[in-house]
């Protein structure tokens, strides 16, 4: 198969020319793993997405025929039963959580990054990294395997509460239930070797002179990510085998009638459950401290502030899941420790919003679309994670717990912050990733939809949540103190179809720039670290002959004495100017 | 204040929740509008400009000391006032002579009283369904229990929610402070019927409650 070409020819890396399914199929090159994880991510958002509109549609207009969906649900003529409604909203969270923003951000960029700007040729373990990919991909057709099975998909929420989700007759799922279960445990694997990988790359494989206080945020960030991940995810795959064995085998984990413990359940999800919160956001947090220097052509403020609040982030999170389970049965005088420890882990987040803010402080600000999608995260994280705060009072958390307050939180930090800052990835490094540049008309058309129907879709749920308003429920104008609630309802519903349409101009941008985009030069943004030295895309192996040599931290820009805005990583800062690290 | 916005509150501690829910409302809230001011502050002030290059700086030691001190003391505060209102109602019961039982099941609020002889267990017990009978202004502790899954006991105006999970006895308590009727919904996803498993919380005044226990127990 291999016929070197002449423009591989001029690489000089020691290796030849791989075949299509090397190449394209079963890579083990770091960039094409990242953009395969990146199309999976992006696959299953559109599923994701369009579970999220029936939701809306039913909650708007309940037990109306969804226009279009009479083919599909036959014996009720287009309405959505109860079980498929609760079924919609658990596939939707399970989805949008394992199988987009985990790839993305985790999966996909943190694959594109590390190497890339730690100057590493590849990942230590390139052909675990494919595996990885591979045994994600597995996941995920088991995952989608499970809308076709008798008795519909899994039911039971993305919590999956034992006994609701132990006993196959409590839902009416049966196989549904324990795909999910099954996707997951393969999915933990996915995520476990990709972790080591990650965490193995960060430690061994740095560039000279890349010190560890050298390394750009985002990859901290990825580094820390993976090290929640290792620790994080094979608790949920223990959980999920439990509760397999629990449906399958007759065993009573969480089932009392045979002396199992139903909060048990809620332990060990939770145990996992917060550290994952942070898996969804860290990553958003270093791309967004990565963004920001650039456009603001200003160095991070407080670089080691940033860093020492992601390692407390790493550590507290452990130590609040309690804050799930106040009203869960738990001992009132646990919940209390679980107060003091959630109220604390909210100071890291405000630490790094005051950098960011810092950052942008004096600078010489561009607005090109990853910084707009950047700024949106910064602006929509403090929403949520100031929302957070009402629930660390157990008090309040007694009436706001399982309303649509909950809701518009994780939708604060899970959609304005992860997603917004997966946005704000994918502008900035489709160039590096694709040799071509999006286009920017497109793109500020498409953050600007996004923004304001985004916040329609969402924010009036905090409204409905100290209403009193219940989550997964079928339908809300079945209860009398919710009636005069159910306009915002209707408004969210088309604030969400807003959204959902608005993306259509990021597929088109996606696409279009993908085949016809202007070529991308090496650094079109003028930034400093070491990814926009090599060429866009970067060749199998990255670099050339020579791996680059780094200088200095990632951040200097404006360097007083240097003629241009910017100094490389790879450039030594002139005597004399005020060099930093 | 927003009481428009919470729903209207009937119970003794209801207030205290209320508080709480206001106090972080402005803090969250004030905090918000200062972020969001000094950011478009920002993004306004130092766009970019022909001729003018970014301050060079990479941060401020003192002011990261500030903004790390001063949300955790705000903080350390919330907690320290949320903790006694947590106590009092979770943790601290007060003397009653009225206890009802609820076991929750998929899709109803099964109610028991005990009757005259105030002992569960016993002949004269008395089963409801989907239904609590309650003097106004008088503590009343509940035993929540599941047969089945876990639900959530959720009282909106009472600021009441606790999950009854299976296997074990939950107990809980509140005082109304209002006679009238309120929805009683689950707050806890618990199958396909959990939206529409909702029951009605009847709190009467002291006479008319006296009339309903003779009604239900006329010996």
């Amino acid at each position: 198969m291999s016929h070197p070409t002449a423009a591989t020819a001029t690489v000089h890396g020691a290796h030849h020319e791989l075949g299509f399914v090397r190449t394209y199929i079963f890579s083990t090159d770091h960039k094409m793993i990242a953009r395969q994880f990146l199309f999976l991510g992006l696959f299953m958002m559109v599923i994701g997405g369009i579970l999220a509109m029936l939701i809306r549609w039913q909650l708007a207009w309940p037990e109306t025929p969804v226009p279009g969906l009479g083919w599909l649900l036959t014996e009720t003529e287009g309405i959505i039963p109860p079980e498929t409604y609760n079924m919609l909203f658990t596939m939707h969270a399970t989805l949008m959580i394992f199988f987009v923003i985990m790839p993305i951000l985790a999966g996909s960029f943190g694959n594109f990054c590390i190497p890339l700007m730690i100057g590493a040729r590849d990942m230590a373990f390139p052909r675990l990294n494919m595996i990885s990919f591979w045994t994600g991909a597995v996941a995920g057709v088991l995952m989608l395997a499970g809308f076709f099975v008798k008795g519909g998909h899994a039911a039971a929420g993305w919590t999956s509460y034992a006994p609701l989700s132990a006993v196959p007759t409590y839902t009416g799922t049966d196989w549904g239930q324990n795909l999910w279960c099954i996707s997951l445990i393969v999915l933990g694997a996915s995520s476990m070797m990709g972790a080591i990988n990650y965490i193995t790359t960060v430690v061994n494989m740095r560039a000279p002179g890349m010190t560890l206080f050298r390394m750009p945020l985002v990859v901290w960030s990825l580094f820390i990510t993976a090290i929640l991940l290792l620790l994080a995810l094979p608790v949920l795959t223990s959980a999920a085998a439990l509760l397999l064995f629990d449906r399958t085998l007759g065993t009573h984990w969480f089932l009392p009638a045979g002396g199992g413990e139903p909060l048990l359940w809620q332990h060990l999800f939770w145990f996992f459950g917060h550290p994952e919160v942070y898996i969804l956001i860290l990553p958003a947090m270093g791309i967004a401290s990565e963004i920001l220097p650039v456009f603001a052509r200003k160095p991070i403020f407080g670089y080691r502030a940033m860093v020492y609040s992601m390692l407390s982030i790493c550590f507290l999170s452990w130590i609040v899941y309690g804050h799930h389970m106040f009203v869960s049965g738990m001992d009132p005088r646990v919940g209390i420790a679980f107060v003091l420890t959630t109220m604390v882990i909210a100071v890291p987040s405000a630490i790094k919003t005051f950098n960011w803010l810092g950052t942008l402080w004096g600078g010489s600000i561009l607005f090109t679309t990853p910084m707009l999608n950047a700024l949106a995260f910064v602006g929509m994280f403090v929403i949520g994670g100031l929302s957070g705060i009402f629930m660390a009072s157990t008090p309040v958390d007694i009436f706001i717990q399982d309303t649509y307050f909950i809701v518009a939180h994780i939708h604060y930090v899970v959609f304005g912050g992860s997603i917004f800052g997966a946005f704000a990835a994918i502008y900035y490094w489709f160039p590096k990733m694709f040799g071509r540049m999006l286009n920017e008309p497109l793109g500020k058309l498409h953050f600007w939809t996004t923004f304001i129907t985004y916040n329609v879709a969402f924010f009036p749920m905090h409204i409905l949540g100290v209403g009193g308003m219940m989550r997964r429920i079928y339908n809300p104008t079945q209860y009398e103190f919710l009636q005069n609630l159910q306009w915002w309802n209707v408004l969210i519903t088309w604030g969400a179809f807003a959204l959902g349409l608005a993306q259509i101009f990021f597929v088109i941008n996606f696409f279009w720039s993908l085949f016809a985009g202007r070529r991308a030069p090496m650094n079109p943004w003028n930034a400093t670290t070491l990814e926009w030295s090599a060429p866009s895309p970067p060749p199998h192996l990255n670099w050339g002959d020579r791996i680059p040599t780094v200088y200095h931290g990632p951040y200097e820009y404006s360097v007083p004495g240097v003629p241009e805005d910017f100094s490389p990583q790879t450039r030594p800062l002139p005597a004399g100017a005020a060099a930093h690290h | 204040m927003l009481n428009w916005w919470l729903p209207e509150d009937v119970s003794t501690y209801g207030k205290d929740i209320d508080f709480l829910f206001h106090l972080i409302y402005y803090i969250t809230g004030a905090t918000f509008v200062l972020v969001a001011a000094a950011l478009i502050a920002f993004l306004v002030l130092y766009r970019r400009k022909e001729g003018r290059r970014a301050t060079y700086t990479h941060g401020n030691t003192t002011l990261e000391i500030v903004w790390t001190v001063v949300p955790t003391l705000i903080l350390v505060v919330l907690t320290f006032l949320s903790v006694p209102t947590w106590a009092r109602i979770k943790m601290q019961m007060p003397k009653t002579d009225l206890t009802v039982q609820v076991n929750a099941k998929q899709f109803n609020w099964i109610v028991t009283y005990p009757g005259p002889d105030g002992k569960f267990g016993t002949e004269d017990d008395k089963t409801f369904d989907n239904e609590i009978h309650v003097p106004v202004g008088k503590p009343v502790k509940l035993i929540l229990k599941s047969q089945d899954v876990i639900h959530s006991l959720f009282m909106p105006n009472l600021r009441f929610k606790q999950d009854a999970v299976p296997g074990r006895e939950i107990p809980a308590w509140f005082d109304a402070t209002k006679p009238g009727k309120y929805e009683i919904p689950c707050a806890e996803l618990c199958g396909f019927g959990h939206s529409g498993m909702r029951g009605w919380l009847f709190v009467h005044t002291p006479e008319e409650y006296a009339q309903w226990v003779k009604q239900q127990w006329p010996s």
